[in-house]
């Protein structure tokens, strides 16, 4: 009995010794800078000049201020809507992507190309790749060029001189679909890739069975696949929707920052950003730590949602 | 369910520690301790001059002789860009390049640390290297700095810019030739003279030669100038240019300095309230006029693409706003093609004087290269042969005032102007600048209005949308300021 025991234990000692290296990471560069920053939040704390203004108390008042500031809400309502135009298409994509990668009655050549390929534009860097879509877009870049050459071809303009180039840049709508657009292009290839993995999990007798039942295609996609999917689905929006809010850096390239026209496309992350340009810890932790509590609760209502279904689950 | 929830916990925390990274520097970074200074002296609060007051220099401030001193073995300079650099190489004595980010005086070591100022970039560099700098070793410490006007009096009233007296350099003696707002700029509030310029920057309006012939029949400077003489010829004279087919200037924010510069109220006053001068609501109106009647090519910023199009006979700008340096090293002169290059541009006053820019030498609190540093203060903004060089050379126009006249009566001559000799208008324009409507903070308001008003101008909301969206992002810019 007692030789026994001690097996067991020493099998244990062995496990918490693994687990050392995360927990080490895990609370120098997670919870130490996140119980910092929920304290920074609570102090006055920014440079004016040379000079360092606090740290000095200031309870709740950092966080009255984002929200008598009004900007806030504007911020997030930005943030969502150029996540939902991008989310929507890229999600529609690749479960069609998905459907015809693992529908083996498609016989589909080049697969593994096509997979690769999808995924490529995830590898380069969000920055690189904004500042790419800022040269092609420009007034004088080769989307306009093309512009004015299609005028001048169906005889809508005369001369190259009358074409009055269109700023992109200057307009909302065009603003946030560039967004969209680049965050789908970036982010497509990864979720096709995890709906693939969900479907190629599915017993392939259930579709059988189907078939043999006289289902069509899209019954069987309907009914079928996708309710079985649910679980990867909604992983692939819980984590789309938090790097949404967090969504920075194909915005601050492309707009330089400004969020422009009129900040419509200023994110919440680009607002931070503005805080941290002289040193403000508290108005930057408050607004960090509230983000905090926005990815908490929506995160919690998806789980929440999902649970409904959960009829076998252990309570 | 528990398992759920425990996933679901993590899940969060991991998410959030992705978030907090982007805090993160305030929990670790945050210095709770004001800087001490080497001398001990830690006055840690000092009371910020209102910028309009009269600053005069303190005439009986003890010159230090720094001769005995033992000098350091490496000289450490920051600057944004390579003009410095290229101004030391070519006319600083006993200078030699080692490489690009190395050079050598005697036995020192120079090494320059060069950050550009996008994204005040340069500014944030700096500053966290000199808040370090009293415990920094003696040979990492900046000995010599360079600041611009837009925040040059975020240097000057701090103890991080040592006086040039402690360098061994008498202002009232020796610093005579230079023009007096360049000294003004620089004196701190209590009469130090913390800095000193090789160049100066009035600003002339710089014309396209060939626009000038096709519309108003010469490109000489006395009929240009009887065009654009003020805001409203200039205005007839752009819509002349519109019916030619040029556009008056390249971007909207090309004549901003003219008006930012003749304002009657500084940015931010002394209680630091933000203020709206009614020059600088002029040019956003003059502007937007402007821009909607077609006369105006872009809304674009300044050094955009769609700026420098201009540079080229192609861009079909007619003029640009701008002192010597822009010329020199900005507008393309190296390039085949460019209107620069053809000697295609002519100088004029313009409807109003302004000052654009300008570099200042400071050198920094702790140096341990102190003959060093004002060695080449004296080489570059007092010796008259070696200024006169800089001109010659590079075209630039340089912070000595008898050596200007002297040129300006000469038969200098300009290649990118075509053979005109602008130092005479450069030498006038030189002795009114006046810089005491500007403040610390005019580098981000200057910034955050153009930035601000282009939506203005792009017709996207109305003034004063585009005025809330300035106060928002000044106000997160500076926490300091209020409105």
């Amino acid at each position: 009995m007692n030789k026994k025991g001690k097996s067991v234990v020493s099998y244990n000692k062995w496990g918490y010794i693994f687990l050392i290296p995360f927990i080490v990471v895990f609370i120098i560069f997670q919870l130490i800078p996140l119980i910092s920053t929920i304290k920074n939040s609570f102090y006055i704390n920014y440079r004016d000049g040379l000079e360092i203004i606090g740290p000095k108390w200031t309870g709740l008042g950092n966080y009255g201020k984002i929200f008598s500031e009004g900007l806030f809400l504007k911020d997030l309502k930005n943030t969502m809507i150029m996540w939902i135009m991008g989310f929507i298409p890229q999600i529609v994509i690749s479960l069609l992507f998905a459907a015809w990668f693992s529908d083996p009655s498609l016989r589909l050549k080049g697969q593994r190309f096509f997979k690769t390929v999808i995924y490529l534009p995830n590898l380069i860097m969000a920055s690189a790749f904004s500042m790419l879509f800022f040269t092609l877009f420009s007034t004088v870049g080769p989307v306009n060029d093309i512009m004015k050459g299609f005028q001048l071809l169906i005889g809508k303009i005369s001369d190259p001189n009358e074409y009055v180039a269109y700023d992109f840049l200057a307009h909302t709508g065009s603003v946030r679909t560039l967004v969209a657009l680049m965050n789908c292009l970036m982010w497509f290839g990864n979720t096709t890739i995890l709906l693939l993995a969900g479907m190629m999990g599915i017993d392939t007798s259930l579709l059988e069975a189907a078939e043999v039942d006289g289902a069509t295609a899209n019954q069987i996609f309907w009914r079928i696949t996708l309710p079985i999917l649910r679980p990867i689905l909604i992983y692939v929006l819980v984590t789309s929707l938090i790097g949404g809010l967090q969504m920075f850096d194909v915005p601050q390239i492309l707009t330089k920052g400004s969020g422009q026209p009129q900040e419509t496309s200023m994110t919440l992350i680009m607002r931070l950003n503005k805080h941290l340009y002289s040193k403000n810890y508290g108005m930057g932790g408050a607004l960090s730590v509230i983000l905090f509590f926005i990815t908490g609760v929506l995160s919690f209502i998806v789980f929440k949602f999902s649970g409904n279904q959960d009829k076998y689950g252990k309570k | 369910m528990k398992k759920r929830l425990l996933a679901l916990s993590m899940a969060m925390i991991m998410s959030v520690g992705a978030l907090a990274a982007c805090g993160e520097e305030g929990g670790s970074a945050a210095p709770t301790e004001a800087p001490a200074d080497n001398g001990g002296d830690t006055e840690e609060k000092k009371e910020e001059a209102a910028p309009t007051e009269e600053k005069k220099l303190d005439e009986t401030a003890e010159v230090v002789d720094v001769a005995e001193e033992t000098e350091g073995k490496v000289l450490n300079i920051y600057c944004w860009n390579e003009e410095f650099k290229s101004r030391l190489t070519d006319h600083y004595p006993g200078y030699e390049e080692v490489d690009a980010t190395h050079g050598k005086i005697g036995d020192i070591d120079v090494v320059w640390t060069i950050t550009p100022s996008d994204d005040n970039g340069y500014q944030n560099k700096l500053d966290e290297d000199l808040l370090k700098q009293a415990d920094a070793a003696a040979d990492d410490k900046i000995d010599l700095f360079l600041v611009e006007a837009d925040y040059a009096l975020k240097y000057v009233d701090t103890d991080y810019t040592l006086p040039v007296n402690e360098l061994g350099i008498d202002p009232i003696a020796e610093l005579s030739t230079q023009y007096k707002y360049t000294q003004d700029v620089m004196t701190s509030s209590d009469g130090k003279l913390k800095g000193v310029s090789w160049q100066g920057c009035p600003g002339v309006l710089i014309y396209n030669r060939e626009a000038a012939t096709a519309v108003l029949g010469a490109d000489d400077h006395d009929t240009v100038q009887a065009a654009v003489k003020d805001w409203a010829t200039y205005k007839e004279t752009a819509a002349q240019m519109k019916d030619a087919g040029y556009y008056m200037t390249a971007t909207v924010n090309d004549t901003y300095r003219t008006y930012s510069n003749n304002v009657s109220v500084p940015w931010v006053s002394a209680d630091k309230k933000i203020q709206i001068d009614d020059n600088i609501k002029a040019w956003v109106d003059d502007t937007k006029e402007m821009y909607d009647a077609g006369e105006i090519k872009s809304t674009a910023a300044l050094w955009s693409d769609d700026w420098s199009a201009g540079f080229y006979p192609d861009g079909k700008v007619f003029c640009y706003f701008g002192p010597a340096w822009l010329i020199n090293f900005c507008m393309a002169a190296d390039v085949d093609g460019s209107i620069a290059n053809q000697g295609g541009w002519g100088a004029t006053e313009g409807p109003q004087g302004f000052f654009w820019g300008g570099t200042w030498i400071c050198a920094a609190t702790g140096t341990d290269n102190k003959a060093t540093v004002a060695d080449i203060m004296r080489k570059l903004t007092v010796d008259k042969d070696i200024m006169i060089d800089i001109v010659k050379q590079d075209d630039d126009f340089v912070n000595n005032q008898p050596a200007m006249e002297e040129m300006a009566a000469s038969d200098y001559t300009s290649a990118v102007f075509g053979g005109q000799n602008p130092l005479g208008m450069f030498a006038a324009g030189a002795k009114n600048i006046s810089l005491d409507k500007i403040s610390a903070y005019d580098q981000g308001c200057n910034e955050e209005f153009q930035n601000a008003m282009k939506d203005y101008f792009d017709g996207n909301g109305s003034y004063d949308d585009a005025l809330e969206k300035f106060y928002n992002s000044i106000t997160a810019k500076y926490p300091a300021l209020s409105r």
